[in-house]
């Protein structure tokens, strides 16, 4: 039997985890929610960011919360360029070469990446004690970034609920000609997307450094996972992505603890493949 | 204030319009009515800039907005109401609203415009917490108007209001077109409801298979005897 107390701790690891999984399901959801394309390569965005960190502050010794600030912007930009150069000449292009195309992207840096710094793991130390809370051990960059991951996710929302060009983004997801009749260029708002679809990617990176080591491969283990939290969430749909992150993250943390950690994923994937079965349009999906 | 001169557009190798003139004059409500298929939405989607003409020039009070597109047009204050209404299903009202003034200089009138829509179509205003998609047929086609309203237009294009509405509705949204005349938008209509729309406007234009085959004020075009016999149904 195991012992409750590791559970307890499972669970709030599931929670911590969740909320760093959420920011990436959004971040790529945004983009297929309003694009309508899938960013294959988006936690290879992210991979390239950590490796910015590592940069900016192992070897250039800058202050860790200005390099945080500096993948956020790295990522926008990123995310700019990538749909500039990759997804705008395609937008018109069938699925298939869509697929393609931003598959043959995560190729393109892994290959470059590994070229580049060698398959080498390489983290960012940071000094932060583990906290105990009644016989439960936290760690305290995992839970800084929770607090880190909520935030950015609360400003998205805000962007994209208050302010005049984050509803043209929703609405343009829902009707293109619409949105241009409003006096919105449906291009530039692409290009916004893409930009803050990058940032979240940044942020992501940044905390992602501070709990794991970054390595050319890394958007394999997170990559996939990420996108099965969009599927489950219902693809384009916030809202269900970011319940669909919790439900993971929290499989993957209780099922690591009570089984293995291979299994704990093992357990999350076969989850998945079930609810595709019984619910393909997304959990949160109603049926029509 | 708005001239069409020899336009002729389509889509792919299928020709919609050929050589379509007309005029809209300031305070003027004019409408175009014709079969199924004459082009009436196509030459509503070229004014708004939605679809490129091929040949011919668009004239707005002066400036030639020939080729622009329907985000730039929209700036120059024509707003166009589409076939079908088209608002954002999924945002709230007061959103689909917002949306209507996205335009910097619409974003500076926002409130009073709001008030302004609220003030015509007293329905929105309860509803503004409310998803879009949710409204009645009648309720989004105000919804539209009043979306259009916020851009703060000069001219407004209407494009075939009454479809899809109970004919009690029908008869409530005429009404509310003449309303928002008097309110001094010079407007553009294109019905297929011919005999509510032509006791509306002041000119009328036939168009069929993508040609203007006749104009004249409102109530002539009505008692013309084919248009009577096909449209009008008297």
């Amino acid at each position: 039997m195991v012992d409750p107390l590791f559970i307890l701790e499972a669970v709030i690891n599931g929670i911590l985890l969740g909320g760093v999984l959420a920011l990436l399901a959004l971040g790529l959801n945004l983009i297929f929610g309003v694009i309508d394309i899938v960013w294959i390569a988006y936690v290879d965005l992210v991979m390239l960011c950590m490796y910015a960190m590592y940069f900016m502050v192992t070897v250039y010794h800058w202050p860790i919360v200005l390099a945080g600030v500096g993948s956020l912007v790295l990522g926008a930009a990123l995310g700019l360029l990538v749909h500039i150069l990759i997804i705008s000449p395609i937008l018109s292009s069938p699925p298939i070469n869509q697929l393609l195309a931003t598959g043959g992207l995560l190729f393109f840096i892994q290959s470059f990446a590994t070229l580049l710094w060698s398959t080498d793991h390489r983290s960012v130390r940071v000094n932060l004690p583990v906290l105990e809370v009644g016989g439960i051990f936290i760690s305290f960059p995992r839970l800084i970034s929770f607090a880190l991951a909520l935030l950015a996710m609360i400003g998205l929302y805000l962007f994209l609920t208050r302010t005049f060009v984050g509803t043209a983004i929703r609405a343009v997801s829902q009707d293109r000609d619409a949105t241009a009749l409003m006096g919105a260029n449906p291009l530039r708002l692409y290009l916004v997307t893409s930009a803050v679809g990058g940032a979240m990617a940044g942020i992501a990176g940044a905390l992602l450094i501070i709990q794991y080591a970054v390595h050319p491969y890394f958007g394999g283990a997170f990559g996939p996972l990420t996108f099965m939290i969009c599927v489950l969430g219902g693809l384009g749909s916030m809202f269900g992505a970011f319940v669909a992150a919790f439900i993971m993250s929290q499989v993957i943390s209780v099922g690591g603890v009570l089984i293995s950690t291979e299994m704990g994923y093992v357990v999350a994937f076969v989850i998945f493949i079930v609810l595709m079965f019984v619910r393909p349009g997304g959990i949160f999906t109603k049926r029509t | 204030m708005l001239e069409l001169d020899g336009i002729t557009a389509g889509y792919g190798a299928f020709t919609a319009l050929w050589d379509v003139s007309l005029r809209v004059e300031a305070g003027e409500a004019v409408a175009v009515v014709g079969p199924n298929g004459a082009g009436k939405t196509t030459l509503m989607r070229v004014i708004s800039g939605l679809l490129p003409l091929r040949t011919g020039r668009l004239i707005f009070e002066g400036a030639d907005l020939s080729g622009q597109k329907a985000y730039d047009v929209v700036s120059h204050g024509i707003a166009h109401v589409p076939e079908g209404r088209r608002i954002f299903p999924a945002l709230t009202v007061g959103e689909n609203l917002k949306m209507g003034a996205f335009l910097p200089s619409a974003r500076s009138h926002y409130r009073e415009s709001l008030e302004r829509v609220f003030t015509l179509f007293p329905v929105l205003a309860e509803r503004q917490g409310q998803r879009a998609g949710s409204l009645s047929g009648g309720e989004q086609q105000m919804l539209a108007v009043g979306r259009a309203l916020m851009s703060k237009p000069k001219v407004i294009l209407l494009d075939e209001p009454s479809m899809g509405l109970a004919p009690v509705m029908v008869l409530r949204l005429f009404d509310l077109i003449r309303r928002v005349r008097e309110e001094g938008y010079t407007i553009l209509v294109v019905e297929q409801n011919v005999r509510q729309v032509l006791k509306i406007v002041d000119r009328a234009y036939l168009l069929e298979v993508g040609r203007i085959k006749m104009e004249g004020r409102a109530s002539e075009l009505a008692e013309q005897d084919f248009v009577r016999k096909a449209y009008v149904g008297a």
